[in-house]
């Protein structure tokens, strides 16, 4: 296959504010994955002596949050619940024109050509402090019972990777739908509750300290998260912090 | 307390929880306000009667424009906070970017505000206080609206302002639950039913009325 890319460069300089390369990439097999697509792009740049385009990943199998990309205007590309790593080739028209930009947001400063910083959600899951948990020897299985409609929950909520495609998609470049599924993760597991209400007091200030966008329920972090976390959570999120108002 | 209170309001969640309420407030006058309006297809008699019953009661009517004022006020302040935020959160814009969940109404929010309040502002001095109105008489209220409404391109304002109004509700009546953290699974499907529901009764009876005008059905 063969597509004419139409990718973002910026080098590290912070006096550079970047711009649009076109690059011909041919003879590509529709099983390639969209980095693998890239990484044969670079072999060839490289093989000329320019500079590879830089991108973020790491596990390449859809689990680490490494990678992403706003491609063709969706974040991880146009499949729904796929990582950018999962997304291949084969399901691109052949001859297309792809667009790949970084996540853009203020908090996700570019470093580099595709790589942004994403450091502020560190800050925001620092901001979340420590959980009062008994270490030492494994607890039994089962030791405390949770119900199952919350481990449910809280296991889909703890299916976020953090990879950034929320804020990459939301109008607002809002980073509602990841503090939100910390939040509900840790809040409705009992080993969560000590520091519930400090927790998301100080997880939405550590957001809004970001500069994060707010939520205005377009409801576009949900459709463009590749483990396809819904944004009931955000009510949830919306509904502790209101509580916490009335807790010491 | 109030400290509290303050820090709460000081985020956008708090922000936006001051917009829902505040919005539930307004839209629920709205739909009584057009209810009560819908007596223009009763005649004159039933229309100025219904005006004379409320002016009777001067506290309500001023408790409750109070109140409304308090409300959007407090709306729009919050909305504009939260816009300023939002235009600064992504200073780089997209190439191309695509959407594939929000809506013309969730997208266009922050244009239908100061459209609306525009219409709001002219709608007073139109029907309420009369400044811009050929043929204004006090208490006269069905000889005003039909007089009003008569003249084509002020119906056509009333019939725009509230078509943006409708997609303004829609999105509003959505979002209050999920803002203020009481969206639920069990109901959620029934949430956009509800808010085209409530937006299409408002806007429509609000369109309806100058087109019973314009048309001749009551005159």
């Amino acid at each position: 296959m063969k597509f004419t890319l139409k990718v973002w460069r910026q080098t590290a300089n912070p006096k550079d504010t970047g711009r649009f390369r076109t690059y011909e990439a041919s003879d590509i097999s529709p099983d390639t994955s969209f980095l693998e697509m890239l990484d044969i792009v670079n072999e060839r740049l490289i093989e000329r002596g320019d500079d590879p385009i830089a991108f973020d990943h790491d596990c390449r199998e859809g689990i680490c949050g490494t990678c992403g990309c706003v491609v063709n205007g969706f974040a991880h590309g146009h499949q729904e619940g796929t990582t950018l790593c999962q997304l291949h080739m084969r399901s691109f028209d052949d001859g297309q024109i792809i667009w790949i930009e970084p996540w853009r947001a203020r908090a996700f400063p570019v470093i580099t050509d595709l790589m942004v910083d994403r450091s502020a959600f560190d800050r925001i899951i620092q901001a979340g402090g420590f959980i009062s948990i008994r270490t030492g020897s494994p607890p039994d299985g089962n030791a405390i019972p949770i119900p199952k409609d919350d481990a449910d929950l809280a296991f889909e909520a703890a299916a976020c990777i953090g990879c950034g495609a929320c804020v990459a998609s939301c109008p607002n470049a809002s980073a509602m739908l990841f503090v939100s599924a910390k939040i509900t993760q840790l809040g409705l597991v009992p080993q969560g509750q000590p520091e519930r209400w400090d927790r998301v007091r100080t997880m939405v200030a550590a957001m809004e300290e970001a500069g994060f966008g707010a939520c205005t329920n377009n409801g576009e972090c949900e459709a463009a998260c590749p483990k396809e976390i819904p944004m009931d959570l955000i009510a949830r999120l919306n509904r502790d912090l209101a509580c916490s108002l009335l807790k010491k | 307390m109030a400290t509290a209170a303050l820090k709460f309001y000081s985020t956008t969640i708090g922000k936006k929880m001051v917009m829902a309420v505040t919005g539930l407030l307004l839209a629920l006058f709205l739909l009584g306000h057009a209810l009560g309006n819908l007596q223009l297809l009763g005649g004159p008699q039933q229309l100025d009667g219904y005006a004379a019953k409320l002016h009777g009661l001067p506290a309500l009517v001023w408790a409750v424009r109070l109140g409304l004022l308090l409300a959007l006020g407090l709306h729009v302040l919050s909305a504009i906070g939260l816009w300023l935020r939002n235009r600064s959160s992504r200073p780089v814009r997209y190439q191309v970017q695509r959407f594939r969940e929000t809506t013309y109404a969730a997208r266009t929010m922050i244009w239908g505000g100061p459209i609306i309040a525009l219409f709001l502002v002219y709608h007073l001095l139109h029907f309420t206080t009369g400044q811009v109105h050929g043929s204004f008489e006090k208490g006269h209220v069905y000889a005003n609206v039909v007089a009003g409404f008569k003249v084509w391109w002020v119906s056509l304002v009333y019939i725009g302002a509230n078509l943006t109004l409708a997609f303004h509700l829609y999105h509003g009546m959505w979002s209050w639950l999920q803002t203020l953290g009481m969206g639920h699974p069990k109901y959620n499907r029934w949430r956009p039913i509800f808010a085209a529901a409530f937006a299409g009764v408002v806007g429509g009876i609000n369109i309806f009325l100058p087109l019973v005008v314009l048309l001749g059905i009551r005159r």
